[in-house]
Formats: structure tokens, C-alpha cells, sequence
């Protein structure tokens, strides 16, 4: 097992010695993130009512074309140099090789998420107890973003252009996600019990932890065929 | 070549055959390899060299027929074929933006086997030592494949596939190469191997050609 372990920390090290190495690249989900939540209430109306009426939404929606705005770079880079290929052939189980990298994108690119967002809610004039609604649902929710988001890369990284089929194949997955997510911190931010929709995305997280790595290690193995 | 059925083979293909966008490579190819004995595929661009190599190293799946490893199919024992072959294809996953020494560790962890000492021998054995903190990007194309060779020192594998080893090399590269080769013969290794350049090993060597 130590040879497991060594080489699952050893895989999480690289990942984030490579982020680390590229964080002007890795600044711009997050800077995409502020600037559209940013730009709302100058396009739409500065009025703190309506603002804090549309705020789960505006941003949930953000934080999801953020999320996927940085899957392109999940595996691509590694597909085009080898290190795919290299990462099929260890003698270690891909699903948690691959569960390793998705948290690896998660901390780099959906961790940034949950920090930003608590400004940007008292910008948009939420509530202290909604703010805490919505860090719960970005907590459970950004993993998912990543999980999901990972399958539709594995399924597209051996196409030349899957910028296009990447978002299609993602997008009405994501949607679920979405609707809990806001549904939860909109009752919050009008005082109705949040536990329902929190439970069903914990619930959706659960699965996705458990089958998208096995389906995203499929999907790899498919496209390096 | 003529399939054997002899127990002691360790490197086994059965019937492999091969299609790549619509158009059959080969079928119906056969071949035994045993311990200390390397394999050269022969071929033009284009026959299926690289095809039939991704094949034995399960990359990719045969359209018929199986590739089996001390008697079991390779499809059925991923992880004992995983830590008994090693594979240096084309591209050879060298990271540019880390550096040689990182590259190395990075990918000895993968399988399961990093020293630190053991990843500083390798390096200084393909003539690498100098460059262990050069990042990625500013090695050369002959540089990069000496580390991949250091990859293939490292991981204590049984079976090499090598896509093209003397590719970029120079002429103490290519010298390199034939030692490493040769002494993992002699320790009872094998090997199967394409190239583009006349190869002379003092090995058994078995030779395979495509003819498309």
C-alpha cells in the first residue's frame, strides 16, 4: 500500500507543482469568476433589491462558466506530451489516479471559488445566513462541477477540437446542480429551510465521487485507443 | 513468423489483428518472445509498426486475437503487466515547466518506485547528471529521449517497448541505447523494438516485418 499512497501523493505534488508553475494561467477562472459577478450591477441595475433577488443565480452561473472555462487544461496537456500514456500504464488503479487529479483541478481551480464568493455576495447585498447557505452549496458543489466536468474531458481530450462537444455534453449535467444550489441559498435569503436542496446536491456529490472516477478512467482509456 | 507454443514464452501474441480508421494494418499476427531476447519490428511509415507496439503494451485493444504475458492475456492482469513492462512511445510525457530531476521522481512515483538516490543514478547513467535541474522545456529532443531512457532504468520492468529509441539521439546516444539494451537482455529481460536506422545488438534479435 506504502507504493499506493507514494504514488498518489507523488501525483498531487506534480499537479499542484504544475499549477503552482503556471498561476498567472490559474488566476483566470477566478478573475472570470469576480469580473462577471462584477459586471452585473453595472449592466443591469444598481437597485439592492433586485441585486439581491438575482444574486444566487448570477453567482452560481458564474461559478459554473468558471468551472467550465478551466476543465479545457484537465487533461489536454497531458494528452499531447505522453504523460497520459504514462499515467494509463502505472500498475496502480486509474480511478483513483484520476480521483486524485480531479481534486488536484478542484483545489487550484473550484477551492479559489468558495474564497471569492463571500465578497462578491455582499457586493450583490446577501445575507450573512445566505452567505453561509451558499459557501455550503459552493462547497458541495464545486467538487461536483469537477467530477463532472472531468468525464466530458476524458470522453473529448482525443478530439482536436472538443471545445464545442465538451460544453454540450457538460452543460445539461451541470444544470441539476445549478437549480439545487440556487434553490438552496434563494430560501435561505428568504428565510425557508434550506436542508432539502443541500441534502440532494450532498447526495449527488456522494454518487459522483463514487461513479465518475471509474467512468472518467473508461473514458480516458477510449480515447488514447 | 511461427507461433510457439512452447510454455517458456513470455511475451505471447495470438492472431493479433490490427484496423486503424477503417483499413486493416495486419491480422492474423503471431509471434513468441522469450526471456533475453529482443524483437525488431521492420516496416515503412505507415505499416503498423507503432500500431502492433501500443498493441503489446495494451494502449490500445486488437481487433481480434490477444497479447498475453507469461501465459495470461495482458486485458486480465493490467496491474502485473503494468509493473513488468515499460513503455517509451513517441511522445515521452516529459513536463516543460518541470524539471529534469522533478520529471524523473514524478514519474518513478507513478509505478511505485522512487529513491532519490536511485532517480540521481539514473540520470548521471543516460549522461543527464549535469542537467537535473534544467526545466523541461530547455532540453533538447536528444536530451528528452535520454531521460525517458532513465525512466525505463528506473522502473525495473521485465519487457521494454521501445517506439524508435535511437530517434534524435547522437552517436553516444545511440551507443547508450545498445548497452542499456544489451545488458537487460543479459539479465534476462526483453525487448521489443522499432527503428528506422540499421540496428546491430550482440543479442538474439528476432525481426518482424510489416508489410502494410
Amino acid at each position: 500500500m506504502s507504493g499506493l499512497n507514494h504514488a498518489l501523493a507523488g501525483l498531487l505534488r506534480r499537479d499542484l507543482l504544475l499549477a503552482f508553475r503556471h498561476r498567472g494561467e490559474m488566476a483566470n477562472p477566478p478573475l472570470f469568476f469576480a469580473l462577471i459577478v462584477t459586471l452585473y450591477p453595472l449592466g443591469v441595475s444598481p437597485d439592492a433589491e433586485l441585486l439581491r433577488t438575482i444574486a444566487p443565480g448570477v453567482i452560481w452561473i458564474a461559478a459554473l462558466l468558471a468551472a467550465l472555462f478551466s476543465l479545457e487544461n484537465l487533461f489536454r496537456a497531458d494528452f499531447d506530451d505522453g504523460a497520459l500514456e504514462q499515467l494509463l500504464l502505472s500498475p496502480y488503479p486509474l480511478p483513483l489516479l484520476v480521483g486524485v487529479r480531479v481534486f488536484a483541478h478542484w483545489l487550484v481551480s473550484g477551492l479559489p471559488l468558495l474564497l471569492l464568493a463571500p465578497l462578491l455576495a455582499v457586493q450583490l447585498g446577501l445575507s450573512p445566513k445566505a452567505i453561509g447557505v451558499l459557501e455550503a452549496t459552493l462547497l458541495l458543489g464545486t467538487p461536483l462541477l469537477s467530477l463532472i466536468g472531468a468525464i466530458g474531458v476524458a470522453l473529448t481530450v482525443g478530439l482536436r477540437r472538443g471545445g464545442i462537444l465538451l460544453t454540450l455534453l457538460v452543460l445539461p449535467l451541470y444544470i441539476p446542480v445549478l437549480i439545487f444550489a440556487t434553490g438552496a441559498v434563494a430560501a435561505a435569503a428568504t428565510g425557508l429551510p434550506v436542508e432539502g436542496p443541500l441534502y440532494f446536491l450532498a447526495a449527488l456529490l456522494a454518487l459522483a465521487l463514487t461513479l465518475a472516477p471509474p467512468a472518467i478512467a473508461a473514458a480516458l482509456r477510449l480515447s488514447v485507443n | 513468423m511461427q507461433k510457439s507454443a512452447e510454455s517458456s514464452a513470455e511475451l505471447e501474441a495470438d492472431r493479433l489483428e490490427c484496423q486503424r480508421g477503417g483499413r486493416t494494418l495486419f491480422c492474423g499476427l503471431s509471434f513468441a518472445l522469450h526471456a533475453g531476447e529482443a524483437l525488431l519490428v521492420e516496416g515503412e511509415n505507415g505499416s503498423g509498426k507503432t500500431s502492433l507496439l501500443r498493441l503489446l503494451c495494451g494502449l490500445s485493444r486488437p481487433a481480434s486475437g490477444e497479447v498475453r504475458w507469461r501465459g495470461r492475456a495482458i486485458a486480465a492482469q493490467r496491474a502485473e503487466y503494468a509493473r513488468d513492462m515499460a513503455w517509451l512511445g513517441h511522445q515521452h510525457g516529459v513536463k516543460p515547466e518541470l524539471q529534469t530531476f522533478e520529471n524523473l521522481a514524478f514519474a518513478a512515483a507513478l509505478r511505485g518506485e522512487a529513491r532519490r538516490d536511485g532517480v540521481e543514478r539514473a540520470l548521471e547513467t543516460v549522461g543527464l547528471g549535469e542537467q537535473a535541474e534544467v526545466a523541461g522545456r530547455a532540453l533538447s529532443a536528444g536530451q528528452k529521449q535520454r531521460l525517458a531512457l532513465a525512466r525505463l532504468l528506473l522502473s525495473r520492468a521485465r519487457l521494454w517497448i521501445l517506439d524508435e529509441p535511437f530517434t534524435a539521439l547522437d552517436a553516444g546516444g545511440g551507443e547508450l541505447v545498445r548497452t542499456l539494451i544489451e545488458n537487460h537482455l543479459g539479465e534476462g529481460g526483453l525487448a521489443v523494438l522499432t527503428s528506422h536506422q540499421p540496428v546491430s545488438l550482440q543479442v538474439p534479435l528476432a525481426r518482424l516485418g510489416l508489410t502494410g
